[in-house]
């Protein structure tokens, strides 16, 4: 193919979506107690993208975060991973892709308390089989990555808040996903931490080619991402990659 | 799977190590009990039926008294005379050898050194019975039994402690207030059913009753069968002659009993069996116990972990993943407390067994089975809460505060 003539419709660009939302609606409860979380989503993420979330509270950002990992499926609407529909997949072949396919990069890090740095980034590599040396190597290598080399036997309890995310991106990237998912990564910490965490991201997306989705309250943050999607009421009220391609 | 997982149980048991070691407690005790208990119940069996392969495998005991449950009521009951010894020797074609029996501990004396001692009244046969002998000097003999002869054979335990190792033959030793002389010295048996069978004097039974007990009531006779396959019949005939002896007419009950080295063990093992059951109860007890424990402690973990269960499941454990490793974790607790339960269950049996002189015996079937008890404990337990575990939806779990 090549030209950019053939293109799905209100689709942006040329390359296939890695990650393509629906009409995607998400419902909390039910009856009167139901809180409509997203209420029609289309979005699109092709490989290689760096993409800020933002909006207000409770506008469903982290819902739609969720969603995108696999980590909850949508109430209706259609979530495929390069074509293929999320919903059809069995809980095992789901626990695989979240292992493969995604790192998770979370605002409280949810490592393992009073656990070596080194043993917290070789976990994904533990469900997805490899062996003991192997793990060890990998995850140091993940760890050199986000400049903790050396720090492998700290501690949880032993390192700061910067270090500890940076042990989070660590393990997100150790089993080479193709997509980080970030929810408020620098939510926790000051500025300057933060914008290291920002530096290690946008090194991720720009030198090993990882696609990244990132939740943020703050500007200097969003301003990292090649794209800006802004959430309010469970709806999209601004997509700049779509403008950009139309 | 499994061996990761074996690691990472570990792991989360040494983070909470006091929990840990009072969450196998009832485990620990539960096996340790059993263990304790076979090995102290094996060692005791050993011990009883060496003492009883001691007594010759055609021997007969007559002893007085009616049968009480499992024991014997001798009280209000009548002795044997030597006329039950005479009519038992010459009517009762299948025993071989029959001997009076009485015994009573004395103190006995020697220059200055005294002790107290079993000192036994028996006939020349009883050495014949019991396959004993003299290691030096030699034994009284049938004219000596006439005569009611002041001789007497001492044991070794008895030379080592009066005479100080020095031979006692042709010496005379005190026994109570009474004098005999010492022809010989028995071979040395060591210690059997708790006793020191070498600390004994023996003299003639005529001499005993005369002249330590002062009457001629028998306690106790001993005999043995022809052979032995003919204990059941020499057994039926000395019960015969007895019953008329001591006018016991048929139907009524007997006023003695006659045993040989089965029945005792029988009755040993009938008390061991019952030790046994009543201690396997004890023990199933403790052991629910102990996994109630765990799966309290499970369950409890298994909330304080809920995030990172959660990490777990979205960084790409299955769930299957999480249950096997809350299954591990539960089943390396009751396992752990099944090894420290078996080393403390051996470690007590030996200190008894060391205390009281009884072989120390292993029990390997018991111990095998207590501890694979311990670890099906540990996954029956183990199962509810590892299933909690593994049926967490990720993303609650991971927003669970
Ligand atoms: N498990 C749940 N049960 C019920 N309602 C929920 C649940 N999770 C989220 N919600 C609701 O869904 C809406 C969207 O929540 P979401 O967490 O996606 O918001 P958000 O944009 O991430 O907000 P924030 O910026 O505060 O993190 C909110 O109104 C929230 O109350
Ligand atoms: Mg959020």
């Amino acid at each position: 193919m090549g030209s950019p003539t053939s293109r799905p419709a209100g689709d942006g660009s040329a390359p296939a979506p890695l990650l393509s939302l629906r009409g995607v609606t998400k419902t909390y409860g039910e009856g009167d107690a139901a809180v409509r979380a997203l209420d029609g989503i289309d979005l699109d993420v092709v490989p290689g993208e760096f993409v800020a979330i933002t909006g207000p509270s409770g506008s469903g950002k982290s819902t739609a975060m969720s969603i995108f990992g696999c980590l909850d499926l949508p109430t209706g609407g259609e979530y495929r991973i390069e074509g293929i529909p999320v919903q059809d997949l069995s809980g095992d072949v789901l626990a695989a892709l979240r292992n493969a396919r995604f790192g998770f990069v979370f605002q409280q890090f949810n490592l393992l308390a009073r656990t070596p740095a080194l043993e917290n980034v070789a976990m994904p590599l533990v469900y997805a089989g490899v062996g003991t040396r192997e793990r060890a190597r990998r995850a140091r290598e993940a760890l050199s990555v986000v400049g903790l080399a050396g720090r492998e036997q700290a501690r949880t309890n032993q390192l700061s808040g910067g270090e500890q995310q940076r042990v989070a991106i660590a393990r997100a990237i150790v089993n080479a996903p193709e997509i980080v998912l970030a929810d408020e990564p620098t939510g926790n910490l000051d500025s300057k931490k933060g914008a290291e965490i920002m530096k290690l991201l946008t090194a991720l997306n720009r030198d090993h080619g990882i696609t990244v989705l990132m939740v943020t309250h703050d500007a200097t943050c969003a301003a990292y991402a090649r794209r800006q999607v802004v959430f309010r009421d469970g709806c999209i009220v601004r997509d700049d990659g779509k403008e950009a391609a139309s | 799977m499994i061996l990761p997982s074996a690691g990472l149980a570990f792991a989360a048991l040494l983070r909470n190590k006091m929990r840990s070691a009072l969450t196998m407690l009832g485990i620990v005790i539960g096996v340790g009990a059993v263990v304790m208990m076979q090995s102290m119940g094996g060692g005791a069996t050993e011990y009883v039926s060496e003492a009883i392969s001691g007594l010759g495998s055609n021997m007969l005991i007559i002893i007085p008294g009616t049968p009480r449950g499992l024991g014997q009521m001798t009280t209000g009951v009548p002795l044997f005379t030597l006329g039950d010894v005479d009519a038992i020797r010459h009517q009762a074609r299948d025993v071989a050898l029959v001997s009076a029996a009485g015994q009573r501990v004395e103190r006995v004396v020697y220059g200055g050194r005294n002790r107290s001692s079993a000192v036994a009244g028996l006939m020349p046969e009883y050495f014949q019975i019991r396959a004993w002998s003299v290691s030096s000097g030699r034994l009284f003999t049938q004219e000596e039994e006439r005569q009611g002869a002041s001789v007497c054979v001492v044991g070794q335990t008895v030379v080592d402690d009066l005479y100080l190792g020095q031979s006692p033959i042709g010496r005379d030793l005190r026994v109570r207030d009474k004098t005999c002389r010492i022809i010989g010295v028995m071979e040395s048996r060591g210690a059997s059913a708790g006793m020191d069978q070498d600390d004994v004097v023996f003299m003639p039974y005529s001499s005993f009753s005369r002249r330590l007990v002062g009457n001629d009531r028998i306690s106790a006779i001993m005999a043995s069968a022809a052979s032995a396959d003919r204990i059941d019949e020499a057994k039926a005939q000395i019960v015969e002659i007895l019953h008329r002896r001591r006018h016991i007419a048929q139907g009524d009950d007997d006023n003695f009993a006659v045993r040989d080295p089965r029945d005792l063990q029988a009755v040993f093992q009938s008390v061991m069996g019952m030790l046994t059951t009543l201690l396997a109860g004890v023990a199933a007890v403790s052991l629910v116990v102990g996994g109630i424990g765990i799966m309290n402690i499970m369950l409890v973990s298994v909330t304080e972990r809920t995030r990172e269960i959660g990490v777990r499941l979205a960084i790409g454990a299955r769930s299957r993943d999480v249950l096997t490793q809350f299954l591990v974790e539960a089943t390396t607790l009751s396992a752990v407390g099944g090894v420290v339960g078996v080393g403390l269950g051996l470690a007590g049996a030996w200190g008894v067994a060391r205390g009281i002189h009884v072989p120390f015996v292993v029990p390997a079937v018991s111990t095998a089975v207590a501890f694979a008890v311990s670890i099906l404990v540990g996954i029956g337990f183990g199962v509810w809460p590892a299933r909690k575990a593994a049926r967490l939806n990720p993303l609650a779990a991971l927003r669970f505060e």
